[in-house]
């Protein structure tokens, strides 16, 4: 094994094979954190859940970093919540009047610095009583002091109240939407929105002794934390990241799969000859003109599309291909050779003589390819599931672009939805891919001069 | 010597390897006639050599004596054993009676095993399941065949061996079961000139001390003389001449003998200026045999009318047996 360690050694040669080594690690490092942070089963409870689990994002929105290449600033979301008392940001007052009736006032205050107006502002309240409702009002006041009656009304046990869909408030604004009538600046007539600290101010009554009132202010902005959100307010972190486990450990154990068995199966077919050779070249000469991926859609269609049973049929229709006649033609020079002729005349059985001293000697052959072939493997999982054929639970960078897909997110102009997992899966590719040609460089030196 | 060393080890009768060809795959299209009709006796303890041209059948005969190739027709009897009718793992096991050393010793050892893992194989291949006795055997016969220090050997990786080294290291696979008969094919034709005779004289020593039977299959006269009792002379496929060492060396029979004496290179200066008589042509195709004698087609001494008619068969002259009419 001196001469492999030597091999590894050499890598160090090659920037190439270190940038894709450093990607490669990159990747599973990431991949450990994602597994070890974020248990299976919540995210998949996450990923499959729906209103209840994204509420507070905005929908489609994209990254919040694009705002460093805009010149139109687009408005973050953020959300806050009267149970997190911070005394900066939220400030609630309680007041006991006479022991039945209670005043609460919540005020949120926030910044607003962006160019564009948000999405939608919304109030989600938790108020607790038995028979009489405590009633609200909601005042907006804006950076230059004006104060805008927003509403007034009854709050039931848990109510989502949506200021652009109120419209009320829209003809109290002399019919402009909310969200355009509230940030507008009265001093232009473009109605660009007004930039400084917005405050809006709840003022609650309740009647009865134990009741309370809470809620949480919700801001939908245009632009959404690191990745985006999608058409049903998820954020895409979530995808993006669990992702590159499911890719890595697709691509790696198809990869591995595929080469050691195909490597195995042409030992035993140049080492027997005869029929049992015979067999093996004839069906891969058919598997070769069968199509792949017509077969895997198939599966995935009338069988099951679990991300297990298609990489099972993945590893079995690749064994079968152009690979173990590569194998093969190495193999039927290899067992001529003299060692293996003094193998037999010591008595090796078949077995022996083709996984002690065939197959080690491939070896060297295999590691290129085994690592050359890991990006094929991860795009196919990826196609598999644009084409929607991914697994039905699973969160993989396929699903996100299927999603896009379907949501005609570049029609919409939404190109982060597809760019995003597309260039982590070029980037996956590439760190193979750099790393694989060094390696066949290395381990194939007649390569070289080319 | 005693009678048992005296005893037939291995006995060869009416031996044909013929191999068949193919056309287009399946077609007969005759048959290469490697080995047509050998027979001899060897004799426990016994050293013979088989002495022919490139592609007289040597090492088909070699072969089939290690089991690797079936017989045609004829028999192989090892110890009262009928080796063309053993299969499976009957055959593996009298495979490990024979000890085995090859012409190339590069090509003959695995290049990703170190010489420990080598030497290892046939005792873990024959049931030495205890690695503390593997590994005394390792180190006992590593110092037999003088690979020492023992242990700046055991981790090394036959690239990192010198060509004499790698062949010690393969006369050690060979005897480490200490077997009766040991088959050594042209041990030392891809040796630089200086370590052939040390490496003759390792394994005529080692052959002294146990007492093995060995068969060493060579086409350079020369070394003969370090090695064996008996010589055979193989062309075309069939033994012609069978003698002692030293009176063939000094005294050839068969025309065919007495050409390879002429080509043998001594390193004596007179031979310098002398040119050889080389036997014109070239070794007949073993598909079809010239007929009667083989050799007739490059015999300076043919009889007209009887040579290219009548196969000769083994004829005694003096202590040689000879297949060719001259002495009949």
């Amino acid at each position: 094994m001196n001469s492999f360690k030597r091999n590894l050694q050499e890598i160090l040669k090659y920037p190439s094979a270190i940038a894709g080594s450093l990607i490669i690690l990159l990747l599973v490092i990431v991949a450990g954190i994602v597994l070890a942070t974020i248990p299976y089963s919540e995210a998949i409870r996450l990923w499959r859940g729906g209103e209840e689990v994204w509420y507070a994002n905005p929908q489609y929105a994209p990254p919040a970093w694009i705002n460093y290449f805009r010149k139109e600033k687009l408005p973050v979301s953020f959300s806050l919540d009267s149970l997190e008392t911070d005394g900066e940001k939220i400030v609630t007052t309680f007041e006991d009047v006479d022991g039945t009736t209670s005043r609460t006032n919540i005020t949120y205050t926030f910044d607003f610095q962006a160019d564009v107006v948000p999405q939608e502002m919304s109030l989600y309240f938790d108020a607790v009583y038995v028979s009489k409702q405590p009633f609200v009002s909601i005042k907006w006041i804006t950076p230059d002091g004006r104060e805008l009656r927003v509403g007034d009304f009854g709050v039931d046990k848990r109510m989502t109240y949506r200021l652009s869909q109120d419209e009320k408030l829209k003809r109290r604004l002399g019919g402009v939407v909310p969200m355009v009538g509230l940030f507008a600046d009265p001093n232009s007539e473009t109605g660009v929105p007004l930039k400084g600290t917005y405050q809006l101010v709840l003022e609650s009554v309740s009647f009865e002794k134990d009741s309370s009132i809470h809620a949480e202010f919700v801001f939908f902005g245009q632009v959404f934390g690191l990745a985006g959100t999608d058409h049903l307010r998820r954020d895409l972190t979530l995808p993006l990241l669990y992702g590159v486990p499911i890719a890595l450990a697709f691509g790696l154990l198809a990869a591995l799969g595929t080469s050691v068995l195909t490597m195995i199966i042409a030992a035993i077919g140049a080492w027997y000859g005869g029929w049992v050779d015979e067999l093996i070249q004839r069906i891969t000469e058919v598997n070769l003109v069968l199509p792949f991926l017509s077969i895997l859609i198939m599966v995935g269609t009338f069988y099951s599309r679990s991300i297990w049973t298609i990489l099972g049929v993945t590893v079995l229709l690749s064994i079968f291909t152009g690979g173990i006649k590569g194998f093969r033609a190495i193999f039927l020079q290899v067992k001529e050779s003299a060692y293996i002729e003094a193998a037999r005349a010591y008595g090796s059985s078949d077995i022996r003589v083709i996984f002690k001293y065939l197959i080690p000697r491939m070896i060297p052959l295999l590691i290129p390819g085994l690592v050359s072939s890991v990006p094929a493997f991860v795009f196919l999982e990826a196609s598999l599931a644009i084409l929607g054929l991914g697994d039905p639970v699973l969160p993989t960078w396929g699903k996100i672009i299927n999603d896009a897909q379907t949501n005609a997110a570049l029609y919409k102009g939404l190109y982060y939805w597809v760019l995003e997992p597309a260039v982590l899966l070029m980037i996956t590719g590439l760190g193979f891919a750099m790393l694989g040609f060094a390696l066949d460089r290395i381990f194939n030196p007649r390569l070289r001069g080319i | 010597m005693t009678d048992k060393q005296r005893d037939v080890l291995l006995s060869i009768q009416d031996l044909h390897v013929w191999f068949e060809l193919r056309r287009f795959g399946f077609g007969h299209a005759g048959y290469v006639k490697a080995v047509d009709g050998v027979t001899f006796d060897l004799h426990f303890g016994e050293t013979i050599a088989i002495v022919g041209e490139s592609g007289c059948g040597k090492s088909s005969l070699m072969k089939t004596i290690l089991g690797l190739n079936k017989p045609t027709k004829g028999k192989v009897i090892f110890e009262n054993l009928d080796v063309g009718a053993l299969s499976g793992e009957a055959l593996r096991q009298y495979r490990a009676h024979i000890g085995y050393v090859q012409q190339d010793p590069f090509g003959a050892l695995a290049p990703f095993m170190n010489v420990q893992q080598i030497l290892e194989e046939p005792l873990l291949i024959n049931g030495v399941k205890d690695a503390a006795e593997r590994e005394r055997r390792v180190r006992k016969v590593m110092e037999e065949v003088k690979l020492t220090p023992v242990d700046d050997f055991l981790h090394k990786f036959p690239h990192m061996l010198s060509g004499g080294q790698q062949q010690r290291v393969v006369i050690a696979r060979a005897i480490i079961l200490e077997p009766k008969l040991v088959v050594a094919d042209e041990p030392v034709s891809m040796l630089d000139a200086s370590v052939r005779v040390e490496i003759l004289k390792l394994l005529r020593g080692l052959q002294e001390k146990y007492h093995m039977a060995v068969i060493y299959i060579t086409h350079d006269l020369s070394t003969v003389r370090y090695f064996s009792e008996r010589v055979f002379v193989m062309y075309a496929g069939n033994v012609v001449e069978k003698a002692p060492v030293n009176s063939i060396v000094h005294n050839p029979k068969h025309p065919y003998t007495a050409a390879l004496m002429d080509a043998t290179s001594d390193p004596d200066a007179n031979n310098a200026l002398t040119m050889r008589e080389l036997p014109p042509g070239e070794p007949p195709s073993l598909v079809n045999p010239p007929p009667g004698c083989r050799f007739h087609p490059r015999c300076p001494k043919r009889i007209e009318n009887l040579c290219e008619v009548e196969e000769p068969y083994d004829l005694q002259a003096d202590d040689h047996l000879v297949s060719c009419w001259l002495y009949k």
